[in-house]
């Protein structure tokens, strides 16, 4: 499970803080959804959690299971378990999608010295995995992310995710950009990996793409703080009242 | 005539470089030759007009020519490992060892829709079709920039091979260079003459000396088809320089890719002149310099004339440079008067991976027809954090992540590469070859 305690972070070059004190605990099998409005930290705790470079914690922890993400560099919390969809995913012209696919992959079982898996084994899975996205060939071996719909990038971050079998995944507003079909072919792939072992942090801004993955919890956050924790009805009330209301009764 | 008086103008400038060539030439063992026997003359003349460069050409703004004028080579040491690269592929293989041609090494001189001799022997023997153009192309490419080292090369050359293409040919021509003594200077002239409609891959790996001086004079005529691969030897030190001097006619296509990896000292220039109408030519190069492994300068130059309507050119030159190393690139596109409907594209990219490298780019473009698709970019940059963060965050290591974002820098040059085996065969090379130092 996630847990984080009391993260203070600013950015590395501004004196600027952005999270003022995180508390958040996600247990195994749960999903768990951070709305808030722009700019309230969001995206900068998905940031901070898979090590990103540009912010320095300056208070708090973060642990996944027994491992202190803090300390580790992005590609061994990878291998340690975490997952990160980006909002925006980066296309790498020249790298095939199948090649890049198979690097992370092979790289997180040998950084857990486990077999690397050879490349009949490997093609089998992926294409498997593939065609429930409804991914196809030409998808797979085309350069990372490029010439790719907004769609197709955030399917592929869901096939990355079901090859890398993470126990934690954050979906950094995997809605944005996406029509409601896209945005209901996606859930499907993120639901079909939901278990017990494995949990979900799911930041949007709107409710909507909670009615496809349904959270156990929801929590509020704004101004660098988690302001209020509560269950799906939380969603309902946002997307019926704006965040107005919300943030007045919390002062 | 003109530029002899603006010589003789210059005359106390010219002084020194004048007695720079005298040195150069008199450590020369220069061949008398046989059908190249005038052309040689010619050169003669030329060189002793034109003098060696100094540092204050312009066009040697950003190269000292020092290691190129100095009398003998410097003496570097090298592994004599013999290069595998594009073993599995079905070839013709011509051997060159101090650049010697060796006929027990190669494969033997014929093949369908070829016609092959060397150099050495054809020369001594006398009459030659080479005759046409050993120099010719050379000659022509002078004007309006002075190329030196490609007049000594006329001059001097002591092989080569001489290919003739008549039909279309599928399997590459492979030139296999190889180092024996440490302190060879070599000189190689090869002249490919491709007849109207036939086709040729050109393969050309190895290391070629300690110091080497290579000039390729391409003929392309009507609807020909030629393709050429260079793999400069990697991890070998040397000093190079090397001019492919292409002329191509109506309908023909001329694609020229070198990858450089490592080495101290080069220059590759390529003055391609395209003379007939629907023509297509495109020059590429990939190049991975590492400063720590002595000096790594590494320049590129290039200058494409359109003279003919209607006709394609593309420059993608991709340089990698880390720990000190300098990338250089002077690209020109001249667009003579009447080439209307030209589409001409001109891309020089450096990556830097530490903050001790350069890269130097001088773009030109020179147009005088008023129908024409010219552009030019050049770039310089780190690798791209948000990528490297993609990449580490999906559990690639830092390092692996690395040659990935490389490989992906160096793609646009690689699919250069029109045949798939060849560029499979580099990039499986070159992937290996950044895995294994990804460290360094």
């Amino acid at each position: 499970m996630l847990n984080i305690k009391n993260l203070h972070v600013k950015l590395e070059d501004e004196d600027k803080q952005i999270l003022k004190g995180v508390d958040l605990t996600v247990p195994a099998g749960e999903v768990h959804a951070i709305m808030g409005p722009n700019g309230s930290g969001k995206s900068t705790l998905s940031y901070v959690l898979s090590g990103r470079d540009g912010y320095e914690v300056t208070e708090g922890e973060a642990s996944l299971y027994d491992h202190d993400l803090l300390d580790m560099e992005p590609e061994e919390r990878a291998a340690a378990g975490l997952f990160l969809a980006f909002q925006y995913p980066v296309e790498i012209p020249g790298v095939g999608n199948l090649t890049f696919l198979r690097t992370a992959v092979n790289a997180q079982r040998k950084a857990r010295g486990e077999d690397e898996l050879s490349s009949g084994e490997f093609l089998k899975v992926v294409r498997e995995k593939a065609k429930t996205l409804q991914i196809d060939a030409d998808m797979l071996k085309r350069p990372v992310n490029v010439g790719f719909s907004g769609g197709e990038k955030k399917r592929n971050e869901i096939l990355q995710m079901a090859m890398l079998e993470p126990k934690m995944c954050i979906l950094d507003e995997t809605d944005s950009g996406l029509d409601v079909d896209a945005m209901r072919l996606v859930a499907e792939g993120v639901n079909a990996l939901r278990s017990p072992e494995r949990s979900f942090l799911v930041i949007t801004h709107y409710q909507r793409l909670l009615d496809h993955i349904k959270p156990d919890v929801v929590h509020i956050m704004s101004n660098g703080r988690i302001i209020k924790t509560g269950g799906p009805e939380l969603a309902l009330e946002v997307e019926k009242n704006g965040y107005g209301d919300l943030l007045a009764e919390v002062g | 005539m003109a530029d002899t008086a603006v010589l003789a103008s210059k005359a106390p400038v010219a002084e020194k470089p004048r007695s720079v060539l005298d040195a150069r030439l008199e450590a020369l063992d220069l061949p008398r030759g046989g059908f190249t026997a005038a052309a040689r003359a010619d050169a003669a003349d030329r060189l002793n007009a034109m003098g060696l460069p100094g540092k204050r050409d312009e066009y040697w703004r950003y190269t000292d020519p020092a290691a190129f004028n100095a009398p003998t080579a410097e003496p570097l040491a090298f592994t004599s490992r013999a290069s595998t690269l594009f073993d599995e592929i079905e070839q013709l293989k011509l051997v060159f060892v101090d650049g010697r041609f060796d006929a027990d090494a190669s494969d033997a001189l014929d093949g369908e829709g070829l016609e092959i001799s060397t150099l050495a022997a054809a020369d001594a023997a006398g009459d030659h079709w080479a005759a046409d153009l050993y120099g010719k192309l050379e000659t022509a490419g002078q004007n309006p920039v002075k190329r030196p080292f490609a007049v000594l090369n006329t001059l001097a050359a002591t092989d080569g091979v001489l290919i003739r293409v008549t039909g279309k040919v599928s399997r590459p021509v492979h030139i296999l260079y190889r180092r024996e003594a440490q302190d060879a200077d070599v000189t190689i002239h090869h002249v490919i003459r491709l007849e109207e409609g036939s086709e040729l891959t050109l393969l050309e790996t190895g290391g070629i000396a300690a110091r080497s001086n290579v000039a390729i004079e391409v003929e392309v005529n009507k609807e020909a088809r030629f393709h050429h691969i260079a793999s400069k030897r990697a991890d070998d030190a040397k000093v190079g320089i090397g001019h492919v001097f292409a002329r191509v006619g109506e309908g023909a296509l001329f694609k020229s890719f070198t990858l450089s990896v490592n080495g101290s000292m080069m220059r590759n220039e390529g003055v391609i002149e395209i003379v007939g109408d629907d023509a297509v030519a495109h020059i590429a190069a990939a190049v991975l310099g590492d400063g720590t492994e002595g000096r790594f300068h590494h320049d590129d130059t290039v200058f494409i004339t359109h003279a003919a309507e209607r006709c394609e050119s593309r420059q993608v030159f991709k340089k990698v440079l880390k720990n000190g190393a300098d990338g250089i690139f002077q690209g020109k596109i001249l667009v003579k008067p009447g080439a209307q409907k030209t589409d001409g594209y001109q891309i020089s990219q450096g990556l830097l991976l530490d903050e001790g490298s350069q890269f130097l780019a001088k773009p030109e473009l020179e147009i005088y027809a008023d129908d024409v698709k010219c552009s030019h970019g050049s770039t310089t940059g780190a690798l791209d954090e948000t990528a490297m963060f993609y990449l580490r965050s999906r559990g690639v290591p830092k390092e692996q992540a690395v040659v990935l974002l490389v490989l992906s820098f160096l793609a646009d040059a690689l699919e250069e590469i029109e045949d798939d085996r060849l560029r499979d065969d580099i990039l499986t090379r070159l992937d290996e070859w950044l895995t294994s130092r990804a460290s360094a």
